[in-house]
């Protein structure tokens, strides 16, 4: 595949690998913010191989992990109701809420739809006009424009029975967040690739300069995030804290801008609560006023509903960097794949099931890898 | 169906026979059965030796070692690239005969049919049924049908229950796999899970991927013929794919299993399907495809002999089998790291972004 066989070279990556080694002069730490990108690096072992000269800690960027349990709740209650259905990504279905998963709901009659875009559930609303259709959207911004689509079109085309339950977050509030935090270890992010995509770099800019902090926007496959890495450790070892674009070939400095407008039309930043994080300021995106007819929360009533978090989970130290799945005294035992306490442990960008899929297991019988 | 006597408004309180689609009639065991019988399912089978409609096939078999296996296909849509339900439905079982080291001989052929099929339909998969059966060779030689309510099944299931002869010469079994064995692939993985799933879902992009379902007799075949003593195991890698079966072959074998992840041959439209959808091809199904673990010394020759069939043409060393790790799958990757293959706790979840 164009573009993608050249950053999966592996004579590229094992150069890259020599370069970081020679220029980090200590051991430098770097968050990763997307959970793609922390696939990537378990599934490739890159965060073993850069062992002495980088400690690769796993950001929040798990769309699916963030999703507040209350949201996956509100998404269970709307799934039991009648004259529902409830349309959403594959990945969300195995999420535990606080009464089971979406794919258990399904099981017991609920109707559930896992649809690959918004649009696909627009046009279910369309087909079924006797049934209220509600998309479950999650995500950052790289999820947010076909988001903001779908309602644009649900309005222009007057589909009265479509509605979003809406959780979407975004990405520089949380690394401010991050930054704030008490015991913050972070001294460079790779961004995001496809979240710069479409929103460009330039509201990294200030964190860079205001935090002294590295930023690199960065692409998934293995010679993306090497580079990404070589870069950041070279503005660490030189002292400099700019943003920098390692995955020219996807990003420019304004991103997407119809996208972006969009998004802007029909969504507004709101406060927005993550999972195992908690409240961050403006760090998520809600429908505008003149959209409000297809927010589910109020076609619905489901506004009340607040549970607690199981508290084994420390989904929220995994999310911040601060606990590595593996060190986590519920990994493998209380929380699996098949039991998940958890969305990290679910979502194919989740940290934990990065650990689980790639063999990462606690004291692995006999392994000689 | 819209008879009566013009003008009267009267209508002929008879059951119309006349139908496009199956009905619960067909299931009764009365005419409409019969017709069934006759019109839609006895004609694909021809030379199949279906037509002694007795309560149950007689067989009469030679001495020695017999296969027995049974499998139940259930797939949405019925008809998909490459291939439909029917031949599915003789490849799955021929295939898992094949892989015990047995030539598929006969096959007990049962349908479930929803009420509402379109007999149109129901003739394409059960042709294409015949033809598979003829085309490996077996034999339908019993068969029972039954109607189910709409919306109580899937179009139609069918399952289907094979025996096949034993050589005593050629005992495949995952028992038999030691360390240092070659692990080879007939062909290219994930052809037969990305097709259907491109066929059932409206992706919204356009690929190519046809299904891989395909008889594997020939390839077993040759191997027998090649090096009968040298193959240790073989395995078709269906649902779950080739990472699943490596597992549990990997397991009951108590050995461990080294893949070259460059080596582990994937179609170009799987490999961008699977990177869309954010799912390893290593765990996509394939319905056509055999992984064969063999004595090292006899890989060269393993792998010429599948090679000399147009179904093994990609045939490629993927691993071996070692005696480390005992019971795991670890895949060696194109930067040189390691990580382990296990397996999968349900399906593969498409991704968000």
């Amino acid at each position: 595949m164009k573009y993608l066989d050249e950053f999966r070279d592996g004579a590229a990556a094992r150069a890259l690998l020599r370069r970081i080694h020679a220029t980090a002069s200590r051991s430098w730490t770097i968050m990763e913010v997307c959970g793609g990108q922390t696939h990537t690096i378990v599934r490739q072992g890159i965060d073993e191989l850069l062992a002495g000269a980088v400690e690769m800690i796993h950001g929040p960027g798990c769309p699916i992990c963030v999703t507040p349990l209350a949201q996956i709740d509100k998404a269970l209650a709307l799934a039991s109701r009648p004259g529902v259905t409830l349309t959403t990504f594959g990945d969300m279905l195995r999420v535990p809420g606080s009464g089971g998963d979406l794919l258990g709901a399904r099981a017991r009659g609920g109707r559930i739809v896992a649809v690959y875009s918004p649009l696909d559930a627009l046009r279910l609303a369309q087909r079924r006009p006797e049934t209220q259709v509600v998309f479950l959207a999650v995500g950052f911004e790289t999820t947010a424009p076909a988001n903001a689509l779908a309602v644009w079109r649900a309005r222009e085309l007057g589909v009265e029975n479509f509605s979003m339950l809406v959780s979407h977050v975004t990405v520089p509030p949380a690394l401010r967040a991050l930054l704030d935090a008490p015991g913050n270890r972070v001294q460079a992010f790779l961004a995001a690739g496809h979240v710069c995509a479409v929103m460009g770099w330039r509201e990294y800019e200030p964190i860079a300069r205001e935090r002294l902090v590295p930023i690199v926007v960065t692409g998934f496959e293995p010679a993306d995030i090497l580079e990404g890495v070589l870069l950041a450790v070279r503005q660490l070892e030189q002292g400099r804290h700019e943003v920098e674009n390692q995955y020219a070939r996807a990003v420019r400095r304004d991103g997407n801008r119809p996208a972006r407008e969009l998004m802007a039309r029909v969504f507004e930043p709101v406060d927005r609560s993550w999972r195992g994080i908690g409240e961050i300021a403006r760090s998520g995106l809600g429908l505008r006023a003149e959209f409000a007819r297809f927010d589910a929360e109020r076609r619905f009533g489901l506004e009340t509903i607040a549970p607690a978090e199981p508290e084994a989970c420390r989904a929220g130290d995994v999310l911040t960097g601060r606990l590595k799945p593996i060190d986590c005294p519920a990994f493998g035992r209380a929380c699996t794949p098949s039991h998940p306490l958890g969305a990290p442990m679910v979502s194919s960008e989740g940290a934990c099931a990065a650990y689980v899929a790639s063999g990462r297991l606690r004291a692995p019988a006999g392994a000689g890898v | 169906m819209t008879g009566g006597v013009p003008g009267t408004g009267l209508a002929c309180p008879i059951v119309a026979c006349a139908t496009d689609v199956v009905q619960l009639g067909h299931g009764s065991g009365g005419k409409l059965s019969a017709d069934l019988l006759r019109e839609h399912i006895l004609p694909h089978l021809a030379g199949q030796n279906a037509a002694a409609l007795t309560d149950a096939a007689v067989l009469p078999l030679e001495a020695g070692s017999w296969a027995f296996s049974t499998d139940t296909h259930v797939v949405a849509p019925l008809e998909f690239p490459g291939g439909d339900i029917g031949a599915l439905s003789v490849h799955g079982t021929c295939n898992d005969l094949a892989m015990m080291g047995a030539r598929p001989a006969c096959l007990a052929v049962g349908l479930v049919l929803e009420e509402g099929l379109p007999l149109a339909l129901l003739d394409r998969v059960l042709e294409s049924l015949g033809a598979a059966a003829r085309g490996a060779g077996v034999r339908v030689v019993t068969g029972d049908t039954k109607v189910v309510e709409r919306g109580k099944a899937d179009g139609m299931f069918i399952t289907t229950t094979g025996i096949g002869r034993l050589d005593a010469g050629f005992a495949p079994a995952p028992a038999r796999i030691g360390a240092g064995d070659a692990v080879l692939v007939s062909g290219p993985i994930g052809r037969h899970g990305v097709a259907v799933m491109a066929a059932r879902e409206q992706l919204g992009f356009e690929t190519d991927v046809v299904s891989d379902s395909a008889d594997l007799w020939p390839l077993v075949e040759r191997l027998r013929t090649a090096c009968p003593d040298a193959v240790h195991a073989l395995r078709d890698p269906t649902r779950g794919g080739l990472a699943s079966a490596l597992n549990e072959l990997a397991a009951s074998a108590r050995v461990g299993v080294e893949l070259e992840e460059r080596a582990i041959p994937v179609p170009g439209g799987v490999a961008g399907v699977c990177e869309m959808l954010g799912l390893d091809p290593l765990y996509v199904a394939n319905e056509g495809v055999l992984v064969a673990f063999v004595a090292e010394r006899w890989a060269g020759v393993a792998l010429e002999a599948i090679r000399s069939h147009p179904l093994g043409a990609g045939a490629v060393r993927i691993g071996g089998a070692v005696a480390a790790h005992p019971g795991l799958v670890t895949v060696r990757t194109a930067i040189g790291s390691a990580r382990i293959v296990g397996l999968l706790p349900g399906d593969q979840l498409p991704r968000i972004c």
